[in-house]
């Protein structure tokens, strides 16, 4: 039997905890909330055309996914402030982020492929199968990106001396 | 490393609780909720109401299964259900006034897709016995031109998607007893002392 989509007030309590947290290792905690915003707006527009009502998960975070790209892209072609901000611990004076490790803040700044492999492998716990399924690409690529990801966290400065 | 990579489990829920919050709004300013719900406190229980662009479409007393009503309203008017915070602002204002006693008809739009079309001859009947009225399943009965009808328009009523709003508890038996309510004899009793019907 071909299931129904449940009402969409249902949907969103379900998966409102699971894409912030996607969010938060994406784009960062301070922007999380807009870019969720931003998702559930998309999610909402398209739900009477959703295909695939036993995969919500997947279905929203592919759309969290895309906009947290749209996001990055935006973001780099703004005009950079004059002058550039010094780096600092993503922590420090930034309200948002209090309780969050500096690696979650570092997720973000990882290429498009190995952030997603790490956010969903690592920061939402999904098998490399559920991954793979989720960007569409094969088990051997998710565990690749995944690797190469982790391998660039850990050779931030932020993430050795924390 | 796992761990240094996530937000706790309760803090996501939080967060991701305000942030819904904010998402509802934005998504009623935006025109996209095709069926906002709301619950109105009133002396009858709380109500859990919902509106479409079309007007109130259903009101459900406390004690109703809410999981299947939201069900209902995504298989029958549309999946995208949300608890928009603002769109049930009317209904709720005129409810207040109507339990204060301060109202005695509803100028509330409706939306009548939760009906059967025998439903909507039936109620569309009831709709105009008015506050402080009464009559009897066969009046009604009557009325849509049904004269033999009285059982199934006892049906109808009790199936109203709109009760308090539509006076499906003005319609009482033909000895006077109040027989039977959707929302329980209580309610319809609380309602008809309300309206002065009843001692």
């Amino acid at each position: 039997m071909k299931r129904r989509l449940p009402p969409f007030e249902v949907f969103l309590e379900a998966n409102r905890a699971l894409v912030y947290r996607y969010l938060v290792a994406a784009v960062g905690p301070v922007d999380a909330d807009d870019i969720f915003q931003e998702t559930f707006l998309a999610a909402l527009r398209a739900y009477p055309r959703c295909t695939d009502p036993g995969h919500l998960d997947r279905w929203v975070l592919r759309i969290a996914s895309r906009k947290a790209i749209d996001h990055h892209r935006a973001a780099a072609r703004r005009p950079v402030p004059v002058p550039a901000p010094p780096d600092r611990p993503a922590a420090d004076g930034d309200p948002a982020a209090d309780g969050l490790g500096q690696a979650v803040q570092a997720v973000r700044d990882l290429p498009e492929r190995q952030r997603d492999a790490v956010a969903y492998r690592h920061v939402l716990g999904l098998s490399v199968a559920e991954t793979a399924s989720l960007m569409g690409t094969t088990r051997d690529a998710v565990r690749a990106n995944a690797y190469q990801g982790i391998k660039r966290l850990k050779e931030r400065a932020t993430w050795t001396n924390d | 490393m796992d761990e240094r990579l996530r937000i706790s489990t309760e803090e996501a829920a939080a967060r991701s609780r305000t942030a819904a919050d904010r998402f509802r709004v934005a998504a009623s300013a935006d025109g996209l909720v095709d069926v906002a719900v709301g619950t109105v406190d009133s002396p009858v229980g709380e109500l859990l109401v919902a509106v479409t662009p079309r007007g109130l479409a259903s009101v459900a007393f406390e004690g109703q299964d809410r999981d299947a009503l939201l069900d209902r309203f995504a298989r029958e008017l549309s999946p995208r259900v949300v608890a928009a915070p603002g769109a049930t602002d009317d209904v709720r204002r005129e409810l207040d006034e109507y339990f204060r006693g301060a109202r005695r008809h509803f100028d509330l739009r409706l939306d009548r897709r939760l009906m059967t079309p025998f439903m909507r001859d039936v109620l569309g009947a009831t709709s105009r016995v008015s506050f402080g009225r009464l009559a009897t399943y066969g009046e009604i009965a009557d009325r849509i031109g049904r004269p033999t009808a009285s059982r199934a328009v006892g049906a109808a009523l009790g199936a109203n998607p709109i009760p308090i709003v539509i006076p499906c508890h003005r319609v009482v038996g033909a000895n006077g007893k109040l027989t039977g309510y959707g929302g329980g004899l209580p309610r319809k009793e609380h309602l008809l002392r309300l309206e002065g019907s009843l001692l």
